[in-house]
């Protein structure tokens, strides 16, 4: 059998399993299926939306308001702009901010974690208590307190989301750590001599990596919900930016009389939410199973 | 046990003070000018200078830091920018009417949460499992704001069934005034049998205060159906199964009350998230609450207003978490131990 051969079999293998696995989690698979439409339509906007330039500031005043039609299947906005189209955009926007928010609160809490829990002691007191500051306020409250100081910007909004979760990760990565630091092969790399950074980067961060995974996938909802949150509140995203949680405050204002403008970003936001809450869930039952909601 | 309870007030005055601090270290990165804001546009050189020495913004950092710590200690929150009066007494003012919202949300969220999650888990993996498994997803990743707006249109712009936004019906102000003892309509009007205003406070209170229960009862039966199958699984209760107890007794009679514990706590825990969830449901419902007052703040961008509000809800939460502590660590020794 030739490289390529083999190749082929090894893949149609993970591919069967993958099948397989997916159909015993519904959950997950429902969640996957939802999310990949949403990434699919988001990344290929340019393509799908009706007419594209409406995702910035453009302006058609002979279609303004206009309940929707086939010509614009959600409805127009007060600039007359597609609210198809600005949905779509809008996915773009969402999932650029819960990936970044994500990201960079895990880039800041892990690390921190991993110091807390493998060295103890004054060092792992201090990050504590001052995850515990962080933990007292909810997600939502922090961080418009967080954007309210600075000029209202997406990349603004995400630091200040960012700001407010990382210590989810760092206390959960500190119980792990703090628990495979007394495992006693551990403590025999340590006596033959292994660097702190290497037990951490091969024992540590290993046995953290799971729980790890499986919170920040129950957390992409969560982060969605305070952005659009944020973003309604008016400290978001700004007009021309499309927006979902920007386009339902916009559309709030005419939702006695034109319904649309608002409902289907609304719809949007908790389609999505709703994937990533499956997916979560669905990670959690298969990966973790032992962790019960906390959040 | 009067060790643990020590340990955890002084950890809760220590997380307290930090609150404290950090809303300082907020307050105190604004890009902008606190003193220009104070003053208000067009204002000249001098009254900016003034309004520089009023805010004490010529001192040292750390002394703010300490003044303001003083300030929060004696009830000094600072002036709101936009409503020129104490932050601590306009917070005084809006907070109860935000409280019933909450008290009355979570009320719900418990009287729909927990049927739904004992449902759950009496029927795990199957139909009304998946049901309700539906509904408590829903439930948690549904923008409040969204489902104010879409609940008012339904069922009070096209239905007609309740009031769209205030507290009770403004023509009741001279027909039945109402004597005010606690800021909270209901209350209110129950103390002084005002029934008017009562019937009136209740069709008000009903739309914003589902609003606020649909993430807390999502969370509630997503906790009581996972502590439960978790129960179930303990020797205890298969002890009793083996007894020959039949499934409606192990439920109600084994294997509910330790379940609940753990939902106790998120029911504590959710009601301060709940607080600043009115944010996004009461300008939807001009319910005039603590809600109203932090968006407009935000909106206004009012600093001591934000910080103020933000303060409250932090320590509410601190609070919260400090009693349920005590409380279980009371009903269970074993958590006096960790």
């Amino acid at each position: 059998m030739t490289a390529v051969g083999i190749g082929a079999g090894r893949a149609r293998g993970v591919l069967r399993r993958l099948g397989h696995e997916l159909a015993r989690n519904p959950t997950l698979t429902v969640g996957a299926v939802v999310l990949a439409i949403v990434v699919v339509v988001a990344i290929f906007a340019p393509l799908l939306a009706p007419d594209p330039t409406d995702a910035g500031n453009a302006t058609h005043p002979l279609s303004v308001l206009q309940a929707p039609s086939s010509a614009h299947p959600f409805g127009t906005d007060e600039l007359g702009r597609d609210l198809l189209t600005r949905v779509m955009y809008g996915g773009r926007t969402s999932l650029q901010i819960v990936v970044e928010v994500l990201a960079i609160a895990a880039a800041i809490g892990i690390p921190l974690g991993l110091i807390a829990g493998y060295f103890g002691g004054a060092v792992d007191q201090v990050i504590m208590r001052v995850t515990d500051i962080f933990l007292a306020f909810p997600a939502l409250l922090l961080s418009l307190a967080i954007a309210s100081v600075f000029t209202p910007s997406v990349g603004h909004m995400i630091l200040a989301i960012a700001v407010t979760w990382w210590p989810w990760y760092t206390r959960l990565v500190r119980g792990e750590a703090a628990s495979v630091v007394r495992r006693p092969y551990v403590e025999s790399s340590r006596t033959l001599g292994v660097s702190h950074a290497r037990i951490v980067a091969r024992h540590v961060l290993p046995n953290a990596a799971t729980p790890v995974l499986v919170q920040i996938s129950m957390d992409a909802g969560g982060v969605l919900l305070v952005s659009a949150a944020i973003s309604f509140l008016g400290l978001g995203a700004q007009d021309p930016t499309p927006e979902w949680g920007l386009m339902v405050s916009q559309g709030a204002s005419y939702f006695s009389t034109q319904w649309w403008y608002a409902t289907f970003p609304g719809i949007a936001i908790l389609i999505t939410a709703m994937a990533f809450n499956l997916i979560g869930d669905g990670l959690r039952e298969r990966l973790d199973p032992k962790r019960v909601l906390s959040r | 046990m009067t060790r643990f309870v020590l340990k955890r007030l002084g950890l809760g005055v220590l997380v307290v003070l930090g609150v404290v601090v950090l809303t300082f270290l907020i307050a105190r990165v604004i890009p902008g000018d606190p003193a220009v804001t104070y003053a208000g546009p067009h204002a000249t050189p001098a009254a900016i200078a003034h309004a520089r020495q009023v805010l004490h913004l010529d001192k040292p950092v750390i002394v703010q830091l300490l003044d303001y710590i003083k300030g929060v200690v004696e009830g000094n929150w600072g002036t709101s920018y936009r409503t020129k009066q104490p932050v601590l007494s306009n917070i005084g003012t809006a907070l109860p009417a935000s409280i019933e919202l909450v008290v009355a949300g979570m009320l719900i969220a418990v009287l729909i949460g927990l049927p739904l999650g004992v449902l759950s888990a009496r029927f795990a993996s199957r139909a009304p499992d998946l049901g309700v498994r539906v509904v408590a997803v829903v439930g948690v990743s549904m923008p409040v704001f969204w489902l104010a707006l879409i609940m008012q249109r339904v069922f009070s712009g096209s239905l007609h069934w309740l009031p769209a936004a205030g507290q009770y019906n403004a023509n009741l102000y001279y027909t039945h005034p109402l004597t005010s003892y606690t800021n909270i309509p209901v209350l209110d009007a129950l103390l002084t049998g005002n029934w008017a205003v009562l019937g009136s406070a209740l069709s008000h209170l009903v739309l914003p205060a589902l609003v606020v229960a649909a993430y807390p009862a999502g969370l509630i039966a997503r906790m009581v159906r996972a502590s439960l199958l978790d129960t179930l699984a303990e020797s205890h209760v298969r002890m009793v199964r083996s007894l020959g107890f039949g499934e409606r007794a192990l439920f109600t009679r084994f294997a509910l009350r330790p379940a609940l514990n753990p939902v106790v706590q998120v029911v504590a825990l959710v009601f301060a998230y709940s607080l600043a969830n009115t944010f996004l449901v009461e300008a939807v419902f001009d319910w005039a609450g603590l809600g109203s007052y932090a968006a407009n703040s935000l909106q206004a961008l009012d600093t001591p207003a934000v910080m103020g509000v933000t303060l409250v809800v932090a320590v509410t939460y601190v609070v919260l978490n400090l009693i349920v502590d005590i409380v279980q660590a009371l009903i269970d020794p074993r958590i006096r131990i960790q």
